[in-house]
């Protein structure tokens, strides 16, 4: 249903243009959840901004978004409006932050429906009783005509998705949906979004940087850094058998139950590469211990380690010899 | 959570807004009781009874012309929160709705509005007031626009700061992520998170917008005569100062009480109107 093809996006920075997101290509079915996984800059939110549409007006944009056959990237701003919140709905990060201090919740949910299904003010709210009772809002018939200071962050975070989901849409992108909450309310809420995915049979991006939250929820995944794909497939191969050395440096880093006490998490050698000149080879080449002077200047092939499992290396053959010394203890 | 208390009560135990208030009341009172009774007519001259000391007839004495010191302070009430409503309410629709633009669609727009504000802000309240009743010719209704009109890029500016804060915020990308308009978005979501801060200062220019028509009539260029104002009657006064210095502490401690008063009322009502505040004790 939604398929992203060669996606770049170029940012305008006080310091020059950085390449958020290079040559990213990727699908989701209905009812699939896709996982994309990476840390802090590597250009999953902006994957996700450029999906709804809402990138910086400057912002130099390639490639495809295709929604039903339509592109997204090429249409006007009214019929983005049209789009957003009707067949796309967002949750975002902070839920804390996400909801007008100054206006009820049920408000709030309401909006959507009215903006888009143009309801009377009456039915909405009727509806938005009806969305906050579903995610899990005890009393909601009451709670509806709370201001969002009354309700705890989890709690929030109900809301928030019953205002993204209040039409219906078909693709719901989840931006680190669960990070500022604690961990017991981090499961019950990524329950209700397993549960209310399944029930209505959406695509979900899933965007994440905890490894489990992903591993628990995705079908698919798709592991991003500098701006890049560098590892995609099925959930189970990608986990079972992470072979990009970026992807075996990450899940190298979890910590474990095994962990010494006292000891040290692995890590991996070497910073982020600066996105505003990134090099033209492997985004990752910097910090790789198998790096060969190739991997500066030519862009990594695109090898199926097995149907489906994809990784952009160049140097799969001889990774394993060069791992240990890859991975700092 | 405990019961949240109600506005009133929080503000009953603010004590600068209960002062600001009480004064501000007090200005507004004696503007409406001028508009149905003065102890006598501010126009009647008596030029025998003149410059006489509080009375019983005279509460606060007579001026150089023998009128009621009294009825003209009630009076001048009312053109002080004439020329405060006035010129707050111009600065205060044009400059908000241009802030709010400003921040709405960015870029040109906005550096436009913004330097055309920087512009108006070079000039010195005062000075450009008077250099737009020199112009026009001096009146009430000119002083109005010309403090209006300073009022503006003030408006202007406070009004795209605070509106630039909240579209940085979440809620507003959740808004767009619905699918709402940037208009809508400054309706329902930007002005009513900026509302406070706008009260606050309109309470503040208003208090400003009287001490500059009290300036631009002492100077001859704001209120004519025979129309009592509180800056003419400190500008008559100042002559006569060692033979009736009671005639300029009279329209002084108005000024000054009025002025305090919209002052306290402002800084009282930016702490009971901060959500987050509302929230504690």
């Amino acid at each position: 249903m939604l398929d992203v093809h060669q996606l770049t996006v170029r940012l305008h920075t006080p310091r020059g243009l950085a390449t958020a997101v290079r040559n990213v290509s990727f699908q989701i079915a209905r009812g699939e959840t896709l996982g994309q996984v990476g840390e802090s800059g590597c250009g999953k939110s902006i994957t996700a901004m450029a999906l709804m549409g809402l990138l910086p007006e400057r912002a130099q944009v390639s490639g495809h978004i295709r929604l039903d056959g339509q592109d997204i990237l090429a249409l006007p701003e009214r019929a983005l409006c049209q789009l957003r919140g009707n067949r796309i709905g967002m949750i975002f990060q902070e839920p804390m932050t996400a909801l007008n201090p100054v206006h009820r919740v049920g408000r709030q949910v309401a909006e959507p429906l009215r903006l888009h299904r143009g309801m009377s003010a009456d039915a909405a709210l009727a509806e938005s009783i009806r969305l906050l009772d579903r995610v899990g809002i005890d009393n909601a018939a009451r709670r509806v005509d709370a201001y969002p200071h009354q309700f705890s962050g989890g709690q929030r975070q109900r809301i928030t998705i019953a205002m993204a989901l209040a039409c219906g849409p078909d693709l719901l992108i989840a931006d680190e949906p669960t990070t500022a909450l604690d961990v017991t309310v981090q499961k019950q809420i990524l329950e209700l979004i397993r549960e209310l995915v399944a029930e209505r049979g959406m695509a979900l991006l899933l965007i994440s940087h905890d490894l489990g939250v992903i591993a628990q929820n995705a079908q698919r995944v798709m592991v991003m850094y500098g701006g890049n794909v560098v590892e995609s497939g099925a959930a189970r191969d990608v986990f079972a058998q992470p072979t990009h050395p970026y992807t075996r440096g990450l899940f190298a880093a979890r910590p474990s139950l095994h962990t010494a006490r006292g000891g040290r998490l692995p890590t991996i050698a070497g910073t982020v590469p600066d996105l505003i000149d990134l090099p033209p080879g492997c985004p990752f080449a910097g910090r790789c211990a198998a790096t060969v002077p190739d991997c500066h200047t030519n862009v990594p092939p695109q090898v199926a380690t097995q149907p489906g499992h994809i990784v952009a290396c160049s140097r799969l053959d001889h990774i394993g010899e060069f791992l240990p010394t890859g991975i700092r203890a | 959570m405990s019961a949240v208390p109600s506005f009133a009560s929080r503000a009953l135990r603010h004590p600068a807004f209960v002062i600001g208030a009480v004064f501000t009341l007090l200005l507004l009172a004696a503007a409406a009781l001028s508009l149905v009774w003065t102890p006598h007519s501010p126009y009647e001259m008596n030029i025998p009874g003149k410059l006489q000391a509080p009375n019983a007839v005279h509460w606060l004495g007579t001026d150089p012309f023998g009128r009621d010191v009294a009825s003209l302070l009630l009076v001048g009430a009312r053109a002080s929160i004439l020329v405060g409503v006035i010129a707050v309410g111009i600065g205060l629709i044009i400059g908000t709705a241009l802030g709010l633009l400003a921040a709405a669609r960015r870029g040109w727009v906005e550096e436009l509005i913004m330097r055309v504000s920087d512009f108006g802000f070079a000039f010195p309240a005062i000075l450009s007031a008077i250099m737009l009743t020199a112009i026009w010719g001096a009146g009430m209704v000119n002083a109005i626009i010309a403090i209006g009109i300073y009022n503006i890029p003030t408006f202007a500016r406070i009004t795209r700061a605070s509106a630039n804060a909240i579209w940085a915020r979440e809620f507003v990308l959740a808004a767009r992520a619905c699918g709402k308009g940037s208009f809508n978005i400054t309706m329902t979501h930007v002005l009513p998170n900026i509302a406070s801060v706008l009260i606050v200062q309109a309470t503040i220019r208003f208090a400003i917008a009287i001490l500059a028509e009290a300036a631009l009539s002492y100077l001859g260029l704001g209120t004519q005569p025979p129309q009592p104002s509180w800056g003419r009657m400190l500008s008559e006064a100042q002559t006569l100062l060692y033979q009736a210095p009671l005639l300029a502490v009279f329209p002084g401690v108005s000024i000054a009480v009025a002025v305090l008063g919209l002052n306290l009322l402002g800084d009282g009502l930016r702490d009971l109107l901060d959500p987050r505040l509302s929230r504690k004790r």
